[in-house]
């Protein structure tokens, strides 16, 4: 880490650094100078599971310090309604000894912010808090040295508070943050990293904060991508194929082009009409006459499956124990089955939306985006300019869950700009919730193979478990088995090809879910056989304590009652490790015989996430998961033939509303002592499971498949 | 075909030289640069572009400029009277009752719609309210807790 006090007077940045923080500090000049703290998120992660996210090992987000005392954290992550607005200000205060309302944040601007792959995977907190707190760390020691050459004295007589350094034996003896931050550029290491705050003494962190940004958005004064307004400024309607894979055969513009103020752009393979107003673009649109070749590729909602196992890559042993065939041998009851779960789409109520302008060949993008920078280098080569002369800024973006991020191109920001270049005008593109679902990358259709087994002593001695093109998240062998393979062919990240029809991409928690029902229901059709109580028959076998511990919590909280094998109370369990959190759900759901309607009750969520920096934003974000969750365990199924989607709105692709809700409780298991962990994601892997293995204990129903609709629901109940 | 169309827009009159059969939502989101209105699914499936026509909440999308000729229209914009916000507005910050933010405005419109109807509702009966009204991020327990304790706050005749 370095810091570097600079540019309130304007100078050119001393030499020595190198070229891309020197070109940094040139446009953050504008800022007006105060103290920079640099640091780095490191690589650990990068390293260890995604290569491509490569982060750069120079800096890539920063503090600074004004000359008021105001601090400001810039980072490439985005806030798109998970709360990190909120909780990564915490951190800084708390280790700054700065107020809370004093730190802001700017999130995902490109010309602003250094370089970050973006938001994904619950990595805000987990992977960027500890190098924020760190930071704020370094700078507050820093800010101690500068205050010791200023005041005459040690650094060890000093104390940090309020924004203010004082002499602890002489209060009197102070100065302000502020006061510090004028003068001379500085680029200063600390041997020593100052500690970090002890959770005991946290005043900031592990507090209850409302959402910071909640006053512009309950007045409508927050501005989202869509709506930013430039005088002269057209909107794009953009020509969409009617099925993936669909090639153009005949266009016929002429009717559009008489639509009045209608402008007709035709750039190789993108049709567009601008006009002033969005309406009218739509409107003439509709005007032009296209003929499509459609693809048959064979497939459609029911058949995928199939096709799916057939069209795998090369296997991934996830983790092996043991030897499968002696497990065989061992076992005296085999339990064999295949579950199922099919295409989800994101559906943020904020379709994918894109503001473009060039200007003296810079070009600026506002955008919907997870991923600002990487967005900045396809928008570099899409454009064939210099990544410089790209900038992307990200307003307040209106729920992403995964499907705003890479692997889905944000074909709305390049095709803005490709429309602003052509044109010079400001040209927003903002997606059609028909265009929404049908460029959605999707959560994968996914299957599961399981083969497990118990011994004469009603002990787990075989689990053989092949995912097909789901990935392996929640898949850890948290059991002890002794002979045990996972293995998985394929997952969201990178399509196997030929697999899908249209793309995928990660969906909230990507892949847990199937993986969830799969091996949940597995331990209740074993703990049946057994004639165990599923929660004892789970606690019996989990490895890790503190797991143990999210699931004793979580059925606390509901007031479990141990019953060996079916209850008939419909209750349903589920845990797991997510986003390095131990997550547990439990829950109650009915189940109407006749209709095959399933109804949630009760749902609680147990976890240990290590420090909570802000536990109302953890609760908020397990409620949310929660509430999501319903949807892909009981309604969500994308339908499609072909290349063709045929859910193109709500009216037939139906979301969790509020007549679903159960009662919903959270329980963060206290833990501040351990490093942060994910949030946004873990509260919702358990839900599928929690209902199927509820469905069991209720009816003796068994449902493989997801969602679990009442037809499935009901083919189930005639086998029990 | 162009017409004259005046409206009352958050207190104030609005006259516009406007074709009539246009959606109002973007005639309010684009023509009067009113961005609390959010566009979501165009077809009335999602709520997000509610409004409050002579205070009865209404899709944006599925009505007309000219439907609300001679009305009085609210946005989000609207709810806000000289730097207070509205009980329902304070309830949702309190509660933290929204996550991305995009459907609030629509969710906040419904509610004050139902609650001036029905200003003692019961939790299952707010929720029925809110029903058509999506929200993807998941704080339906929150939009509930915030619209009851609105109903609350509001008993004192504060119904504006």
């Amino acid at each position: 880490m370095k810091t570097t006090e600079s540019m309130h007077d304007n100078r050119p940045p001393g030499f020595s650094l190198p070229l891309d923080r020197r070109e940094f500090l040139k446009t953050v000049g504008v800022l007006g100078g105060g103290l920079f703290v640099y640091f780095t998120v490191g690589n650990r992660f990068a390293a260890a599971q995604m290569p491509s996210m490569n982060y750069p090992t120079d800096f890539n987000a920063y503090l600074r310090i004004a000359a008021d005392g105001s601090v400001t954290c810039f980072t490439g992550k985005i806030d798109m309604g998970q709360g990190t607005i909120t909780s990564l200000p915490q951190i800084a205060a708390e280790e700054l000894k700065v107020a809370y309302e004093s730190v802001s944040i700017i999130m995902g601007d490109t010309d602003l912010c250094p370089y970050d792959f973006g938001t994904v995977g619950s990595m805000n907190i987990r992977m960027f808090g500890p190098a924020l707190r760190k930071a704020a760390c370094e700078a507050r020691g820093v800010l101690k040295e500068l205050a010791a050459e200023k005041l005459g004295c040690s650094v060890d007589q000093l104390v940090a508070e309020n924004g203010t350094v004082f002499d602890k034996d002489r209060p009197e003896k102070k100065v302000t943050y502020g006061e510090l931050t004028r003068g001379k550029i500085i680029e200063r290491h600390l041997k020593e990293i100052p500690p970090e705050t002890p959770s005991e003494k946290f005043t900031i962190m592990g507090k209850p904060y409302l959402h910071q940004d909640a006053r512009d958005k309950v007045t409508g004064r927050a501005q989202y991508t869509g709506d930013i307004r430039f005088p002269g400024m057209l909107y794009a309607a953009v020509l969409r194929p009617p099925a993936h894979g669909a090639v153009l055969k005949r266009l016929d513009v002429s009717g559009a082009k008489k639509i009045e103020g209608a402008t007709v752009i035709q750039d190789d393979d993108l049709v567009a009409v601008l006009h002033a107003l969005p309406d009218q673009a739509a409107r003439a649109l509709k005007k032009i006459e296209a003929e499509y070749e459609e693809p048959q590729t064979g497939t459609d909602s029911e058949t995928i499956y199939d096709h799916l196992v057939k069209t795998v890559p090369e296997p991934n042993v996830v983790s092996q124990s043991g030897d499968i065939q002696e497990g065989r041998r061992l076992v005296k009851h085999i339990f064999e089955e295949t579950y199922r779960s099919g295409y989800l789409a994101h559906t943020p109520i904020e379709t994918h939306t894109a503001m473009a302008k060039v200007e003296n060949g810079k070009v600026t993008v506002w955008s919907t985006t997870q991923n600002p920078f990487p967005l900045k280098t396809s928008l570099s080569e899409t454009l064939k300019i210099d990544p410089e002369n790209v900038r992307v800024i990200t307003p307040f973006v209106g729920g992403g869950f995964g499907g705003k991020g890479a692997p889905n191109p944000n074909r709305e920001a390049l095709e803005a700009a490709r429309l602003a270049r052509i044109t010079g005008k400001q040209i927003q593109v903002c997606f059609s919730r028909a265009d929404e679902f049908f460029y959605d990358t999707f959560s994968p259709a996914a299957v599961v193979k399981v083969v497990s087994g118990i011994d004469e002593a009603g002990n787990v001695v075989l689990w053989d478990y092949t995912v097909y093109h789901a990935g392996d998240r929640n898949t850890d062998a948290i059991y002890n088995i002794p002979h045990l393979r996972i293995v998985s062919l394929g997952g969201w990240m990178r399509a196997t090809p030929g697999a899908h029809p249209f793309g995928v991409g990660p969906w909230r928690a990507p892949g847990a879910h199937i993986n969830g029902l799969a091996r949940s229901m597995q331990f209740n059709l074993m703990a049946e056989k057994a004639g165990m109580d599923p929660l004892a028959f789970r606690l019996k076998h989990l490895k890790d304590e503190r797991l143990k511990g999210a699931l004793k919590a979580a059925a606390d909280k509901l007031g479990w009652k141990p019953h060996a094998a079916r209850s008939g109370r419909g209750w349903g369990i589920a845990c797991g490790i997510d986003a390095n959190s131990y997550v547990a759900h439990v829950g109650e759901v009915e189940v109407d015989k006749g209709s095959g309607k399933v109804r949630l009750k009760r749902i609680v969520c147990a976890i240990d996430m290590g420090l909570s920096v802000n536990p109302q934003g953890s609760r908020i974000q397990l409620e949310g998961a929660m509430t999501m969750g319903m949807g892909y365990a009981l309604t969500e199924e994308l339908k499609f033939k072909n290349g063709k989607i045929f859910d193109l709105n709500f009216d037939s692709y139906s979301i969790p509303r509020f007549s679903w809700l159960p009662k919903i409780d959270t329980v963060i298991v206290p833990n501040m002592n351990q490093p942060a962990q994910g949030g946004g994601e873990p509260g919702i892997v358990g839900v599928g499971a929690v209902i199927a293995t509820g469905i069991y204990d209720a009816t003796g129903a068994k449902l493989f498949r997801m969602p679990m609709t009442p037809e499935r629901v009901k083919e189930a109940l005639a086998k029990v | 075909m162009t017409e004259k169309i005046k409206f009352v827009l958050n207190g104030k009159p609005v006259s516009l030289d406007v074709d009539g059969d246009r959606d109002l939502l973007w005639v309010l989101r684009t023509d009067l640069e009113i961005t609390g209105v959010k566009f979501g699914c165009g077809e009335g499936l999602c709520g997000a572009c509610t409004v409050l026509v002579n205070g009865e909440a209404m899709q944006s999308c599925q009505i007309t400029v000219g439907d609300v000729a001679g009305a009085e229209v609210t946005t989000i914009e609207g709810l806000e009277k000289d730097g207070k916000l509205h009980p329902i507005q304070e309830a949702f910050m309190k509660h933290d009752a929204l996550q991305c933010g995009f459907c609030t405005s629509g969710m906040i419109l419904k509610a004050h719609s139902f609650l001036s109807r029905k200003p003692n509702p019961s939790r299952a009966e707010i929720g029925d309210a809110l029903e058509d009204n999506l929200c993807r991020c998941g704080t339906h327990t929150r939009i509930l807790d915030a619209v009851s304790e609105a109903a609350e706050v509001m008993k004192g005749g504060e119904s504006s």
